[in-house]
């Protein structure tokens, strides 16, 4: 009734090769873009920008990449918070070395170094893979962690081994205000998510799922599974070392390796299985309920607690919600164990055939 | 009719809503950021404790400053940074924040970026930047009582004192056991500048963090037999250390902690096996003292205790307590330049720490005579004063050692401004002009 699809006839292959080919999904995800850039710097204070939007924004795209490589290539990866953290060190090392560096460039440049590494770290791929291939990766990890600690040079021999960027502009354009780091970060993330959306509907993304679903029968219709797995590593770990560098410089702004641990990794891994594996939009939903869950469990604890008579500590409420959030974790798993983006398909799915569900 | 009524109602739901707001516009807000969970609870849990009692007490006694009550409000952070970032930022929002202390060197970090765009003071007692003791460089931090650089300094002399003169280190071997974080890096500097002075060795073994895994370093020590060994560690990572130290058969008389690692919570599960070990003590302890039993009077026995009562005067505790303290102290100077009754901004406190002058007379009034020595604070010092003592572990018991010691200015200065002006340059930050 309000989801048709009946009438919407496509003509020609330009039509049907659209990335939204439904005419409410393409009006849906305009207005919803336009929401963020516009109706939300109306109304978002500098607590929701610094807290929510702007780290859920930098955990969307890292998720997106985790997601290219976990969910459209099947290598699974614990080795994302290396990523990240070469990401981060990468560009902050541009920056400060070379004079008059554009942030963008820096970005770009540090996301290229995250490539290399995770082309690196991706080689075992080619001989392992599922279990063997994720505690492969986590020795990424370990080896990010050391280094980042221990090479003074990486850290521009700071003698704590903390670094920070301040000063970020865009072309002129200081990005200091929450908006502005804000509208930064969507913008980056609204570019990075149109690129990989076609890139996984194009042939390389057929590649890499050929390869996912299953590699021998890949490799015997001809696709080269080192050029297949190696570029799902090379694009993936360049998108989270763009995020890894946003987190560092804006949402940060100074850092040391610990900001890039083991749990970071584990973090963005929960996050594609619960969003959704292998769909763009369940990256989103993924960061959204790990980013945003356990503060609005925090701030709304109290409040139930609160309105019960009761009075909750702060390790309480800490507790609880491991406690909550862990069981929800599981809930989720066993009632869609495809992951929200599922959810949201079949919410779809509903609203075609309502009001008459058969 | 209705809609009149409707418009009626409205108004007086805003009036009471704007009487409500401007009846907690007299509050003065004091966030507290702490952790109760996580590898570091142990010693976070009676830090903040201490830090939130105290609070307590000043409203409760003394009916707040001036009649200004104190407002606070607790986030928990579990040592980690974004959470850190994110407590702060809901926090900051309040009317009337007086400062932040982020508990964590690491959390420290990041808010230097962010307290002079929001002025709001950060007082890190006892760590965070030592290069923060410069106010014309930092305007908005305050390391006080000492860093981890004076921290050091202070270890060196009580070795070389104990060896009979600074000049016997010469061809001796020092060991550095830290956490492998900024937070046991930092006293590397001030060490390594010491070394060149004395002619001793200086090695350093690094802990990856949280510190439950220290069979490499310990075998490490082993080989290479240190004369002494200095354990800059946190949280599990210094009882572990003690335990490794007992089993690999180092005497602990050899072993010194860095004020972090010299509280009950370090030492407690080793207990004997600790015997002999001693650390920096940056305060002193025990119920005994006037505070300590004030907190025992109008907090704990109206059940308003923010922790059992046996942690009442605790190392770390006392220290929570003397950060609220000198919180508190500098908003009622605060108060006395800029109106008495009133809540102060973040920049009047800002004021207010600046010109501390804690006397020991004002020390025994406030009831923290036996726990701290006299601070006074400038515009350019933030640290207000180094002194620190050592004290032992006998088993059972802390004992304080007499010997007060102050970080040589000789050694630090000239490092203070060395790494401040790099870091003023790297950030392109101008020194401030307006101190005298």
């Amino acid at each position: 009734m309000f989801y048709r699809e009946n009438g919407q006839f496509k003509t020609s292959y330009k039509a049907d090769q659209q990335v939204f080919p439904i005419l409410q999904d393409k009006i849906g995800v305009w207005l919803l873009i336009a929401a963020a850039f516009i109706v939300v710097p109306m109304f978002a204070g500098d607590y929701f920008y610094q807290a929510i939007l702007i780290p859920l924004t930098i955990m969307c795209l890292a998720a997106l990449g985790v997601n290219i490589l976990v969910g459209y290539c099947g290598q699974i990866s614990l080795g994302s918070g290396a990523f990240m953290a070469v990401g981060a060190y990468g560009a902050f090392n541009f920056m400060v070395r070379i004079p008059g560096m554009p942030l963008v460039l820096a970005l770009i440049l540090g996301g290229l170094c995250a490539t290399f590494f995770g082309i690196l770290f991706g080689l075992p791929s080619l001989r392992v893979k599922g279990l063997y291939l994720a505690v492969a990766t986590l020795a990424a990890q370990f080896f990010s962690d050391w280094m980042f600690l221990r090479i003074k040079w990486f850290t521009n021999d700071s003698p704590s081994g903390s670094v920070s960027v301040s000063h970020l502009n865009f072309f002129g354009i200081p990005i200091e205000s929450a908006m502005s780091e804000y509208l930064f970060c969507l913008a980056v993330l609204v570019v990075i998510a149109i690129l990989a959306k076609n890139l996984v509907r194009g042939a390389i993304g057929r590649e890499w799922m050929a390869i996912r679903d299953m590699d021998v029968a890949a490799s015997v219709i001809g696709i080269r599974p080192m050029y297949a797995k190696l570029s799902a590593f090379a694009v993936s770990s360049f998108i989270i070392g763009v995020a890894g560098a946003l987190w560092a410089f804006v949402h940060l702004g100074a850092w040391e390796p610990a900001a890039f641990s083991v749990d970071v990794s584990f973090k963005l891994l929960f996050m594609v299985i619960i969003g959704g594996m292998g769909s763009i939009m369940g990256s989103f939903f993924g960061a959204a309920f790990i980013v945003v869950l356990p503060i609005v469990l925090s701030l709304v604890l109290p409040a139930i607690a609160g309105a019960f008579g009761f009075q909750i500590s702060t390790a309480g409420i800490s507790h609880a919600e491991f406690i909550i959030f862990g069981a929800l974790i599981v809930w989720f798993l066993i009632v869609e164990p495809h992951g929200l983006a599922k959810l949201w398909s079949i919410g779809k799915q509903k609203m075609r055939v309502w009001p008459f569900p058969h | 009719m209705k809609f009149t009524r409707l418009a009626l109602a409205a108004t007086l739901v805003a009036a009471s809503a704007g009487f409500a707001g401007s009846a907690f516009a007299q509050e003065q807000f004091i966030p507290l950021l702490s952790y109760r969970t996580g590898a570091y609870a142990p010693n976070g849990i009676p830090w903040a404790n201490g830090k939130q009692d105290y609070l307590k007490l000043v409203n409760e006694r003394d009916g707040g400053i001036n009649g200004v009550k104190l407002a606070f409000e607790e986030c928990e952070t579990g040592y980690a940074t974004d959470r850190g970032v994110e407590c702060y930022e809901r926090l900051k929002s309040k009317p009337f924040v007086a400062a932040i202390d982020p508990q964590a060197t690491g959390i420290t970090f990041a808010l230097t970026e962010k307290a002079p765009v929001d002025k709001i003071p950060l007082i890190t007692l006892g760590y965070g930047l030592s290069i923060a003791k410069d106010g014309n460089a930092f305007q908005w931090n305050f390391p006080f009582m000492g860093s981890y650089w004076t921290g050091a300094d202070i270890l060196i002399q009580h070795i070389g004192k104990k060896a009979g003169g600074l000049d016997k280190l010469k061809g001796k071997k020092i060991a550095l056991i830290y956490h492998d974080s900024p937070f046991g890096k930092e006293p590397i500097p001030v060490l390594q500048e010491r070394a060149k002075m004395h002619g001793f060795e200086l090695q350093l073994l690094p802990v990856t963090a949280p510190g439950v895994e220290q069979k490499a370093t310990w075998l490490q020590l082993r080989q290479s037999r240190p004369d002494y060994a200095l354990l800059w560690g946190w949280g599990v990572m210094n009882s572990t250390a003690l335990k490794e130290a007992q089993a690999t058969g180092f005497p602990r008389d050899k072993l010194y902690g860095v004020w972090w690692a010299g509280a009950e919570p370090d030492v407690r599960d080793v207990g004997e096996g600790a015997k002999g070990y001693q650390a920096l003590a940056l305060n002193g302890f025990g119920q005994n003292t006037k505070v300590a039993q004030d907190v025992l009077k109008y907090v704990h026995e109206k059940k308003a205790g923010s922790g059992p009562r046996d942690e009442v005067g605790s190392v770390l505790y006392t220290r929570g307590m003397i950060i609220s303290m000198l919180t508190v102290e500098a908003i009622r100077t605060a108060q006395e330049k800029f109106g008495k009754g009133k809540p102060m901004t973040g920049e009047q406190v800002r004021w207010g720490y600046e010109n501390l002058n804690l006397t020991e007379a004002r020390l025994k009034e406030l009831g923290f005579d036996q726990v701290m020595r006299p601070l006074k604070t400038s515009c350019s010092d933030h640290m207000g004063s180094t002194w620190a003592r050592i004290h032992s572990w006998d088993g059972k018991n802390w004992n304080m050692g007499s010997d007060w010691y102050q970080s040589d200015d000789k050694v630090i200065e000239p490092l203070i401004k060395e790494h401040a002006d790099k870091y003023l340059a790297d950030k392109k930050i101008a020194r401030r002009t307006d101190c005298k």
